[in-house]
């Protein structure tokens, strides 16, 4: 995008980014069987998932072990409200964009709850509350199984290719398409922030709190709204999974899945967008590898049995203790590990881009002050001494 | 450096007491500055220098006293409003988020006072008073030598336009000549911007070198309170107070 458009940034270049990314993945489903189009759309719901999911770890350093249930949320919001919809008559477009409507109402009302209650505690605190949002979410289901529908959950009627299309593509490419441009929206969206000052907002809350309230940074605030973004785009991918299955139950969400989605996030890189559609792919697309590779080796029944479904979770496990190992800023570092080299070495050259404009005032600098520029050098920046008194502060810092 | 839109204010510090749970570190400290004056906090470890800077931000909370900004009581906000209030202050230690750049470090500092081209001219000022730093724009803060950490540290500071600068120990850890010129940094920022200066530090001469009245604390109380030259050169008061 650099080398095409130089001059787009900012916004609008992550929207046409976005948008041209969208329209790329549309046109690929041409060239997929329908069940490939299918998994290809429960990637694209995983992936709204895990790149919200990866904004939240990677840029607030906030943990979610519950993110499979936010994506419940959004799915039950929205097999409500889309039966609800079908009730009063409607179907199609309206039906669909109710859904959505809903299924983000619902998410962003549980985020903000999460996130105020998460905006107060620090690391694993956090992460003990949205795990047990992970494993309570069964037993809601089943405590109002009349809503909710208890261990089967909520069937929804299907949404047909409309009919200007319908002699085009068969319904599993045009399910890919709607969970194609739902996550182009929410991942567009979350990109868009990532670049925003709100992201450079979230990076400081991360890195050094207190800095960031002395900058005037409101840290509370911009978590609970990093946790409402994330739940969101949960909720989203929620929802598309919900469009694309027809369905929603407590089965589809559970503890194992919460903890898959973090894996995903961990093996793409953490703040990722790229690494969090590679993390999708993985988790849709490793099972089932390694199912048909297994079914290649002839291999007695007994142990075919006991492989069955647990083999890819070891295969999931040993890849995310080799990446962990190689690569520690996950699979979408292999890209960001060069451009961190060649900006850390001295670069004598004036920035181009945004930065360029802060450059352009040479003049005025010595009317300030002479000698600064002159004497100061290259000092080791780590080892100063503490005092007794820097030592007596510290922990008085790290419970706030 | 012209059409300031902040300039100094007064700062009104009476009875301070703030303690970490056992005993006080600050028993009643009173402290008033005027608007553009710029003043040394002096004392040894352990005096409540770090402390008294922490409860002006609203980091530590008091147990009891009162703090006004000119002449409005900021005691009850937050540190995040104190900072929108024009309060700002550089903790000890060269703080600068390391993860950021320097140009994200100062576009952070500047978020909530400017938009657009008037965020990119704060920030080209502050590249302009430390000029080490507009060659290392897009270095991360964990990077930067000590020197220019603290330059970076009080960029940040300075790039919200504040009208109160609180410094904690702006020398610690920096070599002789490095010292000097950041002394020289924050004299010229707070000459051409009018701010008020609150400088703790246990450097006294440099320090007083810059500071126009010097508050000495010992063990969480003000001892004395003196212009920064009679406190240079007076050496009774040097002698029972600062040690040397």
């Amino acid at each position: 995008m650099n080398r095409i458009a130089p001059s787009l940034t900012g916004a609008p270049r992550t929207i046409v980014m976005g948008a041209v990314l969208t329209v790329v993945a549309i046109a690929a489903t041409f060239g997929l069987d329908p069940y490939r189009n299918f998994q290809l759309a429960t990637i694209v719901a995983y992936f709204c998932a895990v790149a919200g999911l990866t904004l939240l770890v990677g840029l607030t350093g906030q943990l979610s072990l519950g993110h499979a249930a936010l994506m419940a949320v959004g799915g039950y919001a929205y097999a409500l409200t889309a039966s609800l919809a079908t009730d009063m008559g409607l179907d199609g477009l309206p039906r669909f964009l109710l859904g959505m409507a809903g299924a983000i109402a619902a998410s962003t009302l549980h985020g903000l709850l999460l996130g105020l209650a998460g905006a107060r505690l620090h690391g694993p605190y956090l992460a003990g509350l949205t795990l047990g949002i992970a494993i309570a979410l069964p037993a809601v289901t089943a405590q109002f199984s009349g809503v909710l529908g208890g261990d089967q959950g909520l069937r929804i009627d299907r949404d047909d290719v409309p009919a200007v299309l319908s002699r085009l593509i068969v319904v599993e490419q045009w399910q890919a398409w709607v969970a194609i441009m739902i996550a182009g929206v929410v991942v567009t969206g979350l990109a868009a922030v990532r670049r925003s000052s709100l992201g450079l907002r979230m990076r400081a809350v991360r890195d050094d709190e207190t800095a960031a309230r002395l900058s005037g940074v409101p840290a509370g605030r911009v978590k609970v709204v990093a946790f409402t973004l994330s739940s969101v785009a949960a909720g989203a991918g929620g929802a598309a999974l919900c469009f694309v299955t027809q369905s929603v139950s407590p089965g589809a969400y559970t503890l194992a899945f919460s903890l898959l989605l973090v894996v995903a996030a961990v093996v793409g890189g953490l703040g990722s967008i790229g690494g969090a559609a590679l993390g999708a792919a993985l988790i849709v697309m490793l099972p089932w590898l390694v199912a048909t590779l297994t079914d290649l080796v002839d291999m007695p029944a007994e142990l075919e049995q006991r492989l069955s479904g647990n083999l890819g979770l070891l295969v999931f496990g040993a890849l995310l203790i080799i990446v962990m190992l190689a690569r520690p800023g996950g699979l979408a570092g292999l890209r960001r590990g060069r451009r961190t080299r060649r900006t850390s070495a001295e670069d004598p050259t004036p920035p181009s881009g945004p930065d360029a404009v802060a450059a352009t005032s040479p003049t005025g600098a010595t009317a300030a002050d002479p000698a600064p520029a002159s004497a100061l050098r290259e000092m080791p920046a780590n080892d100063q001494p503490r005092t007794p008194q820097t030592v007596l502060q510290s922990p008085t810092e790290r419970e706030r | 450096m012209s059409q300031r839109t902040a300039t100094g204010v007064s700062l009104d510090i009476a009875g301070l007491t703030v303690g970490y749970g056992g005993e006080p570190v600050l028993h009643g400290v009173g402290l008033t500055l005027r608007p553009g004056e710029v003043v040394a906090v002096l004392g040894a470890n352990g005096a409540g220098k770090t402390t008294l800077l922490r409860t002006l931000a609203g980091l530590v909370r008091p147990t009891a006293g009162s703090i006004e900004l000119g002449g409005a009581d900021i005691l009850t906000l937050r540190t995040e409003d104190r900072a929108r209030r024009g309060l700002a202050l550089v903790p000890d230690g060269q703080s600068v988020v390391a993860e950021l750049t320097v140009d994200e470090n100062l576009r952070l500092g500047a978020l909530w006072r400017h938009r657009g081209a008037a965020r990119e001219r704060a920030i080209a000022e502050i590249y302009d008073l430390f000029e080490p730093l507009a060659r290392r724009r897009s270095s991360a803060g964990h990077q930067l030598s000590g020197g220019e950490r603290q330059m970076l540290a009080i960029g940040r500071a300075l790039v919200a336009e504040p009208a109160l600068l609180a410094v904690d120990e702006p020398s610690l850890g920096l070599a002789p000549l490095i010292v000097g010129d950041v002394m020289t940094a924050l004299r010229d920022a707070a000459a051409s911007r009018g701010l008020t200066v609150l400088l703790a530090e246990q450097n006294v001469t440099s320090a007083l070198s810059i500071a126009d009245r010097g508050v000495v604390l010992s063990l969480g109380t003000v001892v004395a309170d003196a212009p920064a030259d009679l406190l240079a050169s007076d050496a009774d008061l040097r002698h029972a107070y600062l040690g040397f």
